[in-house]
């Protein structure tokens, strides 16, 4: 006869239950198993009699179990009680469900118990140290009142739990309990198992926790910290929970994730696992290896299932994932840059920074006529067209899904008054973006133009209340991408050091500073050009101070020579 | 918004008696299969793969409306035992589309059960789909209490012309057309019915790049938990009551999702074309079958340099196409 005892929670896939029971009892370990009451008679009977030829099952009396109340650990003390009762040699009590599978050989886990003869494996932490409590209750488990139930009604039991927040109602912990909680799945000594089980005060603890919420994870938990002589706050069952306190469910093709964890049993398992089942309920004749369970690989598995649940992959918007205006964690996926302004300025601007930066320059995505994308390429990565109605029937849809199907690559483009204005405040809420504008540089081709002046001063007109409504925008408090703005006046007089620092934070790798300029237009006679709109009524103020003569401060400025800096 | 949805059960149970059974083997369903539902006309050529697909995926027994086909279709899917079979012989456009006879087989065989509501050219892709059956995802959406299961339509399409891509009954016909765009769709939500509005695709690229509002709906709710108060409203893209259309989280998370693979863009297109041309029986006055014509001729191409080459569904999770969501 071993020394260790298996409990075994039943309600559902009962013909599994059996399989996993006569594992254990393979080995020569006793079980003892309840049945939820809430299974059909017939089906219990027929599950009894067809246990019955092995003589170390065991029945125990019969409660119902609903989750979260007493029933589990009513149905966890009938069966202890009866297995310690049964079998004398019974040292460890492991309590465990029917959805359990054991991944090590039952004897190492045997051994494993033996050399720890005084060791009670309970997780127990008291309510300030676990974070993992469903709802939000910990300390006021054990305080509150909670006739109704979390799952049918959830509103009935939330409102009452406020009202008794309210009213400041408070239970009385029993003398000498200090609240703990934890795991449910434990495996303690006869010793601290019989001390629990046979408390003169026992019908006060109980008492006090039929009506604690979630018991099965606090009365032992509890209790044990009186009696044992040596916890070891772990559970020994591996069971990993989502993100609303359901257990994740272990799956074929989880086959070699769960044998390196060398973890004893683990929970909880699909019925249909097949290939589970067999793997690990055939004789392994492994070498004996008294590894201890290591269940890191596994965490990480299911808390970035827990992380893709909550939180998401940010930019990403598809069928399952759609979030509210404010809740996206970022509305795009990469940081990228807009530029406006500057290929009016320069000659030759996009390949200037393409070189500078190893970034991918477009041109003005939303240009009238189509999206210029790097290249003059008509499709780009996703196979994203370059349409101008497909692309304006959903801007901010071209946009997230341009920064995702190139995520990895800096992306820049250009942008302008004379392009489509639907994408303005999805550009300014997102922290992606790095926005350098040199305003009133729309300024600049009108200038260089073969128009007729009276439609000049109309385009000048018609740009610059575009561009005016534009910064409104990109000055509005709700504004999260990193924003730069110079007048062009401003930015003609000394243009290295904006670029510069533009420049440096796309952040190439190396702050390399720049070698080479680009090319500034010529801009001789553009005081004058401007001054002409002026008389004609139309105030260009988005150029800032432009002198007339084209001189800034004592020194003429030669436009068309490159500007180095040392 | 009740009224809606009980004027749609009204008409599906009004349009019962168009339903004739042809080959009834209701009597298999047990109270845990899973089941799929699927409205066909001159499909034979696709059957023999789709009922082997499906199988293989763990579906228990299939609920099939043959309307009117005259390719062997009926004779074919009555051979079937895992088949049941019912026959319309009214106008498919004046059953909402097909839609009155599947609700009302809904809700007559499938109360209680998952079923999965898909037309012949497509194929359902899950995560794990390929080491876990259907039964896998339906019992874990069970155990976390939820009734509806979202996917997007994704079309494939061939790297030649689409005529020229030749489908052979009982072939995959992804081996033939196995290409698809990865990053163009563009989503808004429907207030109405609280379901999102999926465009863009190849279709969206090609045919529909200057009339984009025209372009067809890729979202689709395909998977149920099936109750009796239940219905689709307009084909799989939306359901009443409006809860089960909420298969997206909207706090920044991703619940699990999949795709459904839309085998459309091959040969057989440019005959249901013209066929369905002739019968006018379809959504927009056959609007989208029109434009599917008149471009055919031109012989489309809808590969381009962009196009993905499709692997399996860690390649869709990992393109956002889909997500494991909580499901690990």
């Amino acid at each position: 006869m071993s020394t260790l005892g298996i409990v075994m929670l039943v309600h559902t896939a009962l013909d599994r239950a059996e399989l996993v029971a006569r594992h254990w009892t393979a080995a020569g370990c006793p079980v003892v198993i309840h049945v939820d009451r809430k299974v059909h008679e017939e089906t219990y009977t027929n599950f009894v009699s067809s246990c019955s030829d092995d003589p170390l099952i065991l029945f125990s009396e019969r409660h119902v179990c609903e989750w979260g109340g007493w029933g589990i650990v009513a149905a966890s003390q009938s069966a202890a009680t009866s297995i310690l009762e049964r079998f004398p040699d019974v040292r460890h009590v492991y309590l465990s469900s029917g959805s359990c599978l054991p991944l090590r050989p039952v004897l190492e886990l045997v051994d494993y118990l033996s050399e720890r003869p005084r060791e009670d494996f309970i997780e127990s932490a008291t309510t300030a140290d676990v974070s993992w409590t469903v709802g939000g209750l910990d300390l006021e488990r054990f305080t509150l009142r909670f006739p109704f139930s979390w799952r049918k009604h959830r509103k009935l039991f939330d409102s009452y739990v406020k009202l008794q927040r309210l009213l400041g109602f408070r239970r009385k912990i029993p003398d000498g309990l200090v609240p703990h909680m934890g795991s449910q799945w434990w495996c303690l000594t006869r010793q601290t198992l019989t001390a629990i089980l046979q408390d003169p005060k026992r019908k006060v603890y109980d008492r006090y926790f039929r009506r604690v919420w979630i018991p099965d994870e606090s009365y032992f938990q509890t209790l044990a910290r009186l009696y044992s002589i040596h916890i070891e706050s772990r559970s020994l069952t591996l069971s990993k929970f989502d993100y609303q306190g359901r257990p994740h469910i272990f799956y074929d093709d989880h086959l070699q994730l769960l044998r390196r964890s060398d973890c004893f049993v683990a929970r909880k398992i699909w019925p249909h696992a097949d290939r589970l089942y067999q793997t690990f309920l055939t004789d392994q004749t492994e070498a004996m290896k008294l590894a201890e369970p290591n269940p890191g690989k596994i965490d990480r598995v299911f808390a970035k299932a827990v992380e893709r649940r909550t939180r998401g992959r940010d930019g990403l918007y598809m069928q399952s994932r759609f979030p509210r205006h404010g809740s996206e964690n970022g509305l795009t996926s990469f940081p990228y840059s807009v530029f406006q302004g500057f290929s009016e300025l320069f000659e030759d601007f996009e390949s200037w920074l393409g070189n500078a930066t190893g970034a991918r320059v477009h041109g003005h995505l939303f240009g009238p006529e189509r999206a210029e994308f790097a290249g003059g390429e008509t499709t780009i990565n996703g196979a994203l067209s370059d349409g101008a109605k497909l692309r304006d029937y959903n801007p901010t849809a071209f946009v997230s899904n341009l920064i995702w199907n190139t995520r990895g690559e800096r992306q820049c483009f250009q942008f302008g008054p004379a392009d489509t204005q639907k994408i303005n405040w999805f550009l300014a809420r997102d922290k992606n973006a790095q926005i350098s504008v040199v305003t009133g540089a729309w300024a600049v081709p009108l200038f260089r133009s073969n128009m007729n002046f009276a439609d000049i001063r109309n385009e000048a007109a018609r740009l610059q209340q575009i561009e005016t409504k534009q910064l409104e925008v990109l000055d509005s408090v709700w504004t999260k991408a990193k924003v730069r703005i110079w007048t062009m006046a401003e930015f003609v007089e000394s243009p290295m050091e904006p670029l510069q620092t533009v420049i440096d934070e796309i952040g190439t790798g190396q702050p390399a500073h720049l070698s080479e300029a680009p090319t500034m237009v010529d801009l001789t006679g553009f005081g004058k050009f401007l001054q002409n709109l002026k008389n004609q009524g139309m105030h260009p103020y988005l150029v800032g101070d432009f002198p007339v003569d084209d001189v800034f401060g004592a020194q003429t400025r030669q436009f068309r020579k490159p500007y180095l800096v040392q | 918004m009740r009224l809606r949805r009980k004027r749609r059960l009204l008409r599906c149970v009004r349009k019962r008696r168009e339903l004739k059974p042809f080959k009834d083997n209701t009597a298999n369903i047990q109270s845990d299969s899973v089941l799929l539902m699927s409205v066909v006309r001159n499909e034979k050529i696709r059957l023999p793969y789709f009922l082997s697909y499906y199988r293989k995926l763990g579906i228990d027994h299939f609920l099939f409306v043959d309307n009117n086909s005259d390719d062997g279709t009926a004779e074919y899917l009555s051979e079937q035992p895992d088949v049941s079979l019912w026959s319309a012989r009214a106008s498919y456009k004046r059953a909402s589309f097909g839609l009155d006879w599947s609700n009302y087989l809904l809700r007559k065989y499938a109360r209680d059960h998952w079923v999965l509501t898909v037309d012949p050219d497509e194929f359902f892709i899950y995560p794990f789909c390929d080491t876990r059956p259907i039964r896998a995802l339906t019992d874990w959406l069970d155990s976390t209490g939820v009734r509806s299961f979202g996917t997007m339509l994704i079309d494939m399409y061939p790297e030649g012309p689409v005529q020229e891509a030749v489908y052979h009954e009982g072939k995959d016909p992804f081996e033939i057309s196995p290409w698809f765009d990865s990053g163009n769709y563009m989503i808004s939500k429907n207030p109405t019915y609280g379901n999102l509005w999926i465009q863009g695709g190849p279709r969206s690229r090609v045919f529909f790049q200057d009339n984009p509002e025209k372009a067809p709906a890729l979202n689709k709710i395909p998977l149920v938990k099936w109750d009796k108060r239940y219905v689709y409203v307009s084909s799989t893209h939306s359901l009443l009551p409006r809860g089960l259309n909420q298969v997206y989280d909207e706090w920044g998370g991703e619940k699990t999702s999949g795709a459904l693979l839309h085998a459309k863009l091959i040969d057989i297109l440019g005959e249901k074309a013209r066929e369905e041309m002739t019968r006018n029986q379809h959504y927009r006055a056959s609007g989208e079958y029109r434009a599917y014509l008149e471009q055919l001729e031109d012989q489309p191409v809808f590969w381009c340099k962009w196009s993905e080459k499709y692997i399996n569904w860690r390649q869709l999770e990992i393109l956002g196409l889909m997500s494991k969501g909580n499901w690990a």
